[in-house]
């Protein structure tokens, strides 16, 4: 086998083996299959519910992309503000962080008594969740242009806008893509957390009343798909990132 | 004549007036249009804030920068710079670094954009002359160190300063590449007629490119010495192993030691 297959079966091959010790696991110990069912269990439900799986999954699909859109359209705006004034920064950086480090848990109630039940909510709280972390690496980027580089636009009379969209936005990028590929599998978490307290559709709802009537492996059929939505998702901010920043992988083996 | 630039009594303090760390002190220094002068001095001796001063970057805490004659307010343009970090940018070509300065100069950016064909040819040549060529479309992490160089000599001339402002420019070099930037200066020097103004710690390159070097004292930086160098142009790698050419950097050698540490080396 080549070095290049195997690095295209690795993931398939270590997936498998988890399923695998996890299926000999539960047969071995024999858990019973409302504490812990195992992945044939699972995959067997996620096949005879396939029906009203799909139709929460596309729902969570909806609400989370929604959310992380926000997330992406705001974290670039204050990612830019904080990254291109030491006074902005300076402002909102407390901010940033207490509203972080905040459960998403404990504001979800809050969002249900202002918008009601159902996709508000859950679009709200995978916009909270996602868009700290592209804040972060966008103000990064634009902050840490080289001095050398800030003098020289200066010294043309360029302005701060010329300074930030040719030489900030364009070095922010990789850290850009960096952080959707973490905010797009974050807002997963916002949007489930959201449907499971207080949804009347979605995956998270679907996964909270299969668990309220024991209903276990349909719970883990659940988690499956979120799963893999979140692993579909990355895969596409990462394949943008190598086309869209290619230049920051350089030396990599990519081009 | 007046001078293209002037340094008359100028000092930079960093930080509050009284308390702050003084930078540059009581600099007085003329800089002839047309002509190459160099800043040698112990590290830190504000060789570089005056090349920022020269710019237009900052401002002076005291005296005065005037520009043909007239205060320095403020970047005004007409001034190409280079670091020793060739600050290329990664995402685009050779050729789309060069042209960078056009895109964002005041003076130039309406007529760059109107007609870009010109101000392309003009890069081109550029780095014809600095032999680029076969590099243009390439993104400059491919090119050598010195090749990056190079390139960012062409991105600081692209606008056709009437000032270029080298800071450590070939500091990071190996010796063959850097006497090899020597001579691309110097040859693109002689094409345009630029006046530069070049920090730099390696005294030889200082001896050979420059018509004047002056040696600065360390922090707060003074000029100390003023020293011609009268080596006819082209100056040739040859001339800087004659005799003559080693007592001048000997005697400045000497000049920055007693700067340094105020004792002769």
């Amino acid at each position: 086998m080549s070095g290049r297959t195997a690095l295209r079966l690795a993931p398939w091959l270590a997936n498998l083996a988890l399923f695998l010790i996890w299926e000999a696991a539960c047969r071995l110990f024999a858990i019973p299959e409302f504490i812990l069912p195992p992945p044939s269990a699972a995959l067997a439900e996620l096949w005879r519910m396939a029906g009203p799986i799909w139709f929460n999954a596309w729902f969570t699909l909806l609400t989370t992309l929604a959310g992380f859109a926000l997330a992406v359209v705001f974290g670039l705006a204050l990612g830019v503000l904080a990254g291109g004034s030491r006074l902005a920064y300076a402002a909102l950086q407390p901010l940033l962080i207490g509203f972080n480090a905040i459960p998403k848990v404990a504001i979800v109630p809050v969002l249900v008594v202002w918008f009601g039940i159902g996709a508000v909510p859950a679009v709200l709280t995978a916009f909270l969740i996602s868009f700290f972390p592209i804040v972060v690496n966008v103000a990064t980027g634009i902050a840490t242009v080289e001095p050398e580089m800030r003098d020289l636009m200066r010294s043309l009379g360029a302005r701060p806008r010329d300074v930030l969209l040719k030489v900030g936005l364009p070095r922010a990028m990789p850290l850009f893509f960096a952080s959707l590929k973490v905010a797009v599998t974050l807002a997963f978490v916002g949007s489930v957390i959201s449907e499971t307290i207080a949804g009347n559709r979605g995956i998270g709802y679907l996964m909270l009343q299969a668990s309220s009537s024991f209903r276990i492996p349909l719970v883990f059929a659940g988690l499956i798909v979120v799963a893999a939505m979140g692993i579909l998702m990355y895969g596409v901010f990462a394949l943008a990132e190598r086309r869209l920043t290619g230049w920051a992988f350089r030396g990599q083996g990519g081009s | 004549m007046t001078p293209l630039l002037r340094f008359d009594r100028v000092a930079l303090r960093y930080g509050e007036e009284q308390v702050g760390t003084v930078a540059v002190e009581a600099c007085s220094l003329d800089v002839p249009q047309g002509a190459i002068v160099a800043l040698v001095g112990p590290s830190g001796c504000g060789k570089s804030t005056l090349l920022k001063l020269a710019a237009g970057l900052m401002l002076p805490s005291s005296g005065e920068a005037r520009y043909r004659g007239s205060p320095i307010l403020g970047p005004r343009g007409g001034v190409g710079m280079a670091f020793q970090n060739a600050t290329l940018l990664p995402w685009r070509s050779v050729l789309a670094n060069v042209l960078l300065p056009l895109e964002v100069s005041a003076e130039h950016r309406a007529a760059y954009r109107a007609d870009p064909e010109p101000f392309v040819a003009r890069a081109r040549q550029l780095l014809e002359l600095t032999g680029l060529a076969q590099f243009a479309e390439r993104p400059p992490y491919e090119l050598s160190g010195g090749m990056q160089q190079r390139a960012n000599l062409c991105r600081a001339l692209v606008h056709r300063p009437e000032l270029l402002l080298l800071d450590e420019a070939f500091g990071a070099l190996d010796t063959f590449t850097r006497e090899e930037l020597w001579q691309a200066l110097q040859d693109l020097w002689l094409e345009q007629g630029f006046t530069a103004v070049l920090v730099t710690h390696d005294l030889r390159e200082a001896v050979h490119l420059a018509d004047t070097v002056h040696v600065m004292s360390g922090r707060p930086g003074r000029i100390v010495q003023s020293r011609r160098i009268r080596t006819p142009r082209p100056r040739r790698l040859a001339d800087s192993f004659t005799p003559e050419f080693t007592a001048i950097v000997h005697e400045l050698r000497d000049a920055v030691a007693l700067a340094r540490t105020g004792a002769p080396a």
